[in-house]
């Protein structure tokens, strides 16, 4: 069943051989080159930025573990010999590392975990994985390999060929690996100073052995207890250290080991940062920054993240998908090689064919642009190529300032709805971005209820959100936001003032003094009424016209800055909006295509003789669907007769002009024919399956589609 | 002014205390100059989101609970995608319960779908009054006419006259014996043949109305009809769900394909019958076989940038890969691998790389061992390059866990292009997060409506139709390697076993009486020499053995008589 074809010149393929399939790809041969230049170098950067953030998120985890790793041998490292410490080498020191359910991160924590396990405490680093050890004898030899490979790689490769050898002979068992770790061990005592300068020097005398389980709660019970307590039986002559990867919840380890074993573990327990605190850093920094000119659409965002929250709350498929973003963006938009960073832009304009000026001119968001122009604009627009590219650098650069001028906005925004009761923005900075890409966000309700809760902020807050805020405008480099701060800056003045004031009106009386006499009901409820009517016609309060007012200028700053994004002109460029492609990459549903074409062939043959309306199908249709829709309205078993009697009525129907002379055996043997291809094509789509109950009947194993 | 507040109160704590009228008010006149706005607000806060408020109240990571609405909202989008499945189908379409049937809706079915093409090729509606009068006409032969006949009692006797008899005629002549429309008709059979009559009692006519549990699918002409039905089967449903799983008892009719009076097809005729057949839709086949081609060089664009391709779809897609292999992968090492293939196993992959690919000589301890191998040297070799084709990823022999996890690290490698297809409509639950993440898909939907011929041809389970050359040709070629006397006996037990092929009941010819004639027709002379050939005959799988209650052992030849009568046929020959 396999075939190996090898081509029989043997070209090597180069390096840019990808940029060749880029250039082949998209119809338009213009640019093609730059544009894939460009598309690597921002995912490249992109790259790197999502490693870096994933480092330094991991960091603080790493650093506690190392921290415990170099105190939980410490004893062994003095070679203290008492008869305290000896009782408690009986329990290993075990790190629980609880990181979530999003199993397909791990790989990558653990990763960096092991690395910076060998650079600072020990060469010995051993990772398992529950599907590598079935049983306790395939765990050691998992075991043994690693920590025996890791001796190849900090010694030199010299003896390479007899430790790979041994490697498949040794005996694996705990002796001969103390055994092993006594030699490499003396071997290091003795040699160090020659030899591994650089690696010994960073490790200790005798450095811990740490193993690494990666998911916990696969592993047999039995392995796992196994190994501890055979393990806990030599903790004095090695040093051994476990860590525990665990997915669901600490409790899994006393539910996995009985007590006898798992006091045999002095447990510590490390968290790591949640997923979703994840994931809104990497859009805080990755999306919400305009270090990168590529954007995503509200739509293209709304997908990747509910993706994430319903599926599988990965960091890197989220990552994935944004990457999948951008190579579909470079690959569909001819006009992206002008989705680069502000530099550049200028030359890109200026280099562009007049191919790429009409590309340009055909862009919705430049026609409506152009629309609103006065006539003689207009045909300058239309008809002169330098012209347009003047106007679109100056546009370009209009997009990017919005751009920035957005984010610091949104983020001012997000201080504010993010402190409100019952969030009616969301509470995520991701969730507002949504809503305002989507549309304009002050003509929502939730905008309109927000900014109601806003309006009875109490002083301190209202205070601390500005200065926030101020904060936030502030580091913006450009000038843009100088007088915004300014006037947040006076409101916080006066605020102050407001205070010092409200401290001398203190000991004014209020009204309700008479009131703390004892009432019934019905005259509470008329002095309520009362005192309403009064309210509505007293003046606000200085604090409350003051509140009103900082609101309102949030409110103007919302309403200037936070347009949403296909409002500007020639946003397509960098805004990446094709959620349904992304989707159907990412997302996909088989078996809802596989039903559309069942029931509905006409969606993707445009045969009119296939329309149908309503549910039913026609006659005409291919072969499969009929015995498909025939199969639909048997029960549980399917009688083969029955069903072949069917489909030739169909079918013979369907072919109605010649069927008079025809009715020949040769006819029905082809139909017989069809019909078996059919029915075995369904079988292969898994919609029923041979069945011995009763014979020449198959069996249903479907519901839907009735 | 104070319920809201009140209810607020109440929501937020359980605790009730007295509160002096003094409190009461100080606490409402405090923030009374804003509570109108604050009530508003609260109210602006539409119900639509209540779902989610109620979350943020409870739980900090509220804006991860389920809100359907936004979710179907955003993942829902398919607008003006030309090849896009319907995705706007829903998944209670897809995905439903089982429902009560009645076994002759099939046929039912099928005479409506008869029906249709007038009804498309006129949409006229001046014709509209003829369309009317030909519903009850067609439908006449089938039973659903009782459920009309009150209805249409008067109109009935004017339309048998015109009744178009030679429709009729042209349903009945493929097969008089078999004739399915003949039992429906029996309510109104007034014009039957005799022998159509007979063969009405050897089937088990279900002559329950099938109207009543109609699904909701029923064709225009009985529109009203459907309606109706709709709403009741609304109401119905709980009940319709009990009843379908109240009895394991299936109806089916008791008709087997040996009574068909047919020329059995095998493989072969089977194939060219096919061949001949011309393709239904061939132009449309062909615009569709060419979107997905114009995508070839995204493919291979997306492969490079790491990611891995599966297909899926109605239709083979075996033609289309080898499209792609032919016109993109010539100048590079490929390795296409026909998962449909029965005996395809992830050593056999993993083995056609190392030895063809890597040229290794050499045999591995187990699959990983191979796999770490692999990975080392592409690994080490940068400019090593592979492209893996996998027609059915999903086939029987590479679903399994452990397969599909080699598959899957095999594919996560960086030099290591893979481009699969699957068919099977389960096909996805084979992948866990863990492998997903590893294969990382990119999925592509090729609809292609080719038909599966090389896939299905490998699958002898089929109907039992195919079965028959293959074992009989089997069945001839291990017996002539066998002694005359070891034939002698086992056309003995296939004699008895026709003889008996009448009796459902049959359990097979008991040991002793099989030695018993086996003596008298001096094949054997102990029951030592017999139990000696007995065991080469079960190594074969020529014969099963059990043990019936008594604890007597009968012997059984699994092979259907048919092929059983046709070996006989054979060997006469042969003799």
């Amino acid at each position: 069943g396999c075939f190996v074809f090898k081509p029989s010149t043997k070209k090597r393929r180069l390096s840019d051989e990808t940029a060749h399939d880029f250039r082949c790809a998209s119809n338009d041969s213009e640019d093609t080159e730059l544009r894939f230049v460009t598309c690597q170098s921002l995912w490249n950067q992109i790259k790197s930025e999502t490693e870096q953030i994933q480092e330094n998120l991991n960091k603080q985890l790493l650093d506690n573990l190392v921290s415990f790793l170099s105190r939980s041998h410490s004893d062994f490292q003095e070679k203290t010999t008492e008869w305290t410490c000896r009782m408690k080498f009986r329990e290993i020191p075990t790190a629980a590392l609880v990181l979530g359910v999003n199993v397909t991160d791990h790989d990558l924590t653990f990763r960096g975990l092991s690395d910076v396990l060998q650079d600072n405490i020990t060469p010995y680093v051993a990772l398992l994985e529950a599907k590598d050890c079935p049983g306790i004898k395939n765990l050691m030899q998992k075991l043994m390999g690693q920590l025996m490979k890791c001796d190849i790689d900090v010694d030199s490769l010299e003896d390479e060929d007899c430790v790979q050898v041994s490697q498949n002979r040794i005996r694996c068992s705990m002796p001969t690996l103390i055994s092993w770790y006594d030699s490499v061990t003396k071997k290091t005592d003795s040699e160090t100073p020659s030899k591994k300068r650089n690696s010994s020097s960073r490790h200790w005398q005798s450095p811990p052995v740490v193993v690494i389980f990666k998911d916990m709660e696969s592993f047999t019970t039995k392995v796992l207890q196994d190994f501890i307590v055979i393990s806990s039986q030599h903790i004095h002559e090695l040093p051994l250290v476990l860590i525990f990867g665990i997915a669901t919840s600490p409790m899994i380890i006393h539910r996995v080991l009985p007590h006898s074993v798992s006091s045999l573990l002095c447990i510590e327990l490390f968290q790591s940062l949640s997923c979703k605190e994840h994931l809104s850093t990497i859009i805080d920094k990755l999306l919400l920054t305009s270090r990168f000119p590529f954007k995503l659409g509200e739509k293209v965002l709304q997908v990747l993240i509910n993706i994430f929250l319903y599926h599988d709350f990965s960091v890197q498929n989220f990552i994935k998908g944004f990457q999948l973003c951008i190579v579909e963006h470079f690959y569909s938009q001819p006009l992206s090689v002008l989705c680069c960073h502000l530099v550049d832009i200028k030359k890109r304009v200026y280099s562009l064919s007049h191919d790429q000026c009409e590309n340009v001119r055909r862009l919705p968001s430049f026609r409506w642009y152009v629309e609103k122009q006065e006539s003689g604009k207009q045909i300058e627009l239309l008809t002169n190529d330098s012209f347009l590219k003047e106007e679109t650098e100056k546009l370009l650069e209009d997009l990017h300032v919005y751009h920035e001028n957005y984010v610091r906005i949104l983020r001012c925004l997000h201080v504010f709805t993010s402190s409100l009761p019952k969030y009616p923005l969301g509470k995520q900075i991701r969730e507002l971005h949504c809503a305002c890409l989507e549309n304009r966000v002050w003509e929502t309700e939730e905008y309109e209820s927000s900014l109601q809760l806003a309006r009875m902020l109490n002083k301190t807050d209202l205070v601390t959100m500005l200065q926030q805020c101020v904060e936030i405008l502030m580091s913006s480099s450009g000038k843009e936001f100088d007088r915004a701060v300014e006037k947040l800056k006076e409101f916080l003045t006066q605020f102050q003032n407001l205070e010092e004031a409200s401290q001398e009106r203190d000991v004014s009386i209020s009204p309700q003094k008479e009131l703390q006499k004892k009432t019934d009901l019905y005259h509470l409820q008329k002095t309520l009424l009362e005192l309403k009517e009064s309210r509505r016609s007293k003046k606000l309060t200085k604090f409350e016209m003051l509140r009103f007012e900082v609101v309102d200028y949030i409110d103007s700053l919302v309403r200037r800055y936070l347009v949403p994004a296909d409002e500007r002109t020639l946003h397509e460029i960098v805004y990446f909006n094709a959620a349904a492609v992304l989707r159907g990459h990412l997302n996909a549903a088989p078996r809802t295509a596989l039903h559309t074409a069942l029931n509905n062939p006409h969606w993707y043959l445009k045969n009119p003789a296939l329309r149908c309306d309503g549910g039913g199908i026609s006659n005409k249709a291919p072969d499969i669907c009929i015995v498909y829709k025939l199969h639909l309205e048997c029960g549980r078993l399917i009688n083969l007769v029955d069903w072949l009697e069917a489909f030739s009525t169909v079918v013979m129907a369907a072919e109605e002009p010649n069927a008079d002379a025809a009715s020949s055996d040769q006819v029905d043997d082809v139909i017989h024919a069809r019909f078996i291809r059919a029915v075995s094509e369904l079988e292969l789509l898994g919609f029923i399956k041979p069945s011995k109950q009763k014979t020449d009947h198959v069996a249903r194993l479907t519901w839907g589609g009735c | 002014m104070s319920r809201p507040e009140g209810m607020r109160g109440s929501r937020r704590s359980l605790q009730v205390k007295f509160v002096p009228d003094e409190d009461v008010l100080k606490h409402i006149s405090d923030d009374a100059g804003t509570k109108v706005r604050k009530d508003k607000a609260q109210l602006s806060v539409s119900v639509k989101r209540f779902v989610k408020k109620l979350e943020n109240i409870s739980d900090n990571e509220a804006q991860e609970i389920l809100e359907e609405k936004n979710y179907v909202a955003a993942l829902g989008i398919c607008a003006q995608d030309p090849v896009g499945n319907g995705s706007n189908i829903s998944g209670g379409e897809v995905y439903s319960f089982q429902t009560p049937k009645r076994s002759n809706k099939m046929a039912e079915l099928a005479s409506e779908l008869a029906q249709t093409p007038e009804k498309n090729v006129a949409p006229d509606h001046s014709k509209c009054p003829e369309k009317m009068a030909k519903t009850p006409q067609n439908s006449k032969m089938f039973l659903l006419m009782r459920v009309f006949s009150l209805l249409f009692q008067s109109k009935k006797k004017e339309f048998v006259s015109t009744t178009p008899y030679r429709l009729r005629k042209r349903l009945a002549a493929p097969d008089p014996y078999l004739e399915s429309e003949s039992e429906y008709s029996a309510s109104c059979s007034e014009e039957e043949d005799e022998d159509e009559q007979k063969e009405v009692s050897t089937v088990l006519p279900d002559q329950k109305t099938p109207a009543k549990t109609k699904a909701a699918s029923t064709p225009p002409p009985r529109n009203s009809l459907a309606k109706k039905n709709k709403e009741q089967k609304m109401g119905n449903l709980v009940e319709e769900y009990f009843e379908a799983h109240s009895s394991s008892k299936v109806l089916t009719s008791d008709r087997t394909l040996q009574k068909l009076r047919k020329r059995r097809l095998d493989q072969q005729t089977l194939h060219d019958l096919l061949k001949n057949a011309p393709l239904a839709y061939a132009a449309e086949i062909r615009d569709l076989n060419q979107q997905h081609e114009s995508l070839f060089s995204k493919w291979m664009l997306q492969l490079h940038l790491g990611f891995n391709i599966v297909l899926y779809g109605l239709g083979s897609k075996r033609d289309l890969l080898e499209k792609f292999r032919t016109s993109l992968l010539q100048d590079s090492v490929h390795l296409v691998v026909n998962g449909y293939f029965p005996s395809i196993t992830v050593r056999s992959i993993l083995n056609s790389i190392t030895e063809e690919v890597l040229g290794h000589t050499g045999t591995f301890r187990s699959p990983l061992d191979q796999l770490e191998f692999i990975t080392k040297r592409f690994k080490e070799d940068s400019s090593l390059e592979l492209y893996v084709l996998i027609h059915n990823l999903d086939s029987q022999m590479l679903r399994g866990e452990r397969s599909q996890q080699i598959l899957a690290q095999l594919s996560s490698l960086p030099s290591i292009y893979l481009i699969a297809s699957i068919d099977h409509i389960n096909a996805p639950l084979m992948w866990d997060q863990a492998k997903l993440s590893l294969y990382n898909w990119l999925w592509y939907e090729t609809t292609t409506f080719n038909p599966y011929v090389e896939e299905t041809s490998y699958e002898n389970s089929l109907l039992v139709q195919q079965s028959g050359s293959l074992a009989l040709s089997s069945l001839m070629h291990v017996l002539h390697s066998l002694t005359l006397n070891a034939r002698g006996i086992f056309r003995l037990l296939a004699q008895h076993q026709l003889e008996k092929k009448d009796n459902p009941s049959y359990p097979g010819l008991s040991f002793q009486d099989f030695y018993q004639q086996c003596r008298e027709a001096f094949l054997v002379n102990s029951d030592l020499t017999l139990r000696a050939q007995l065991t080469e005959f079960r190594d074969h799988k020529l014969i099963r053995t059990k043990r019936g209650a008594d604890g007597v052992e009968y012997l059984l030849i699994p092979v259907d008589d048919s092929t059983l009568t046709d070996f006989l046929e054979k060997e006469d020959e042969d003799v």
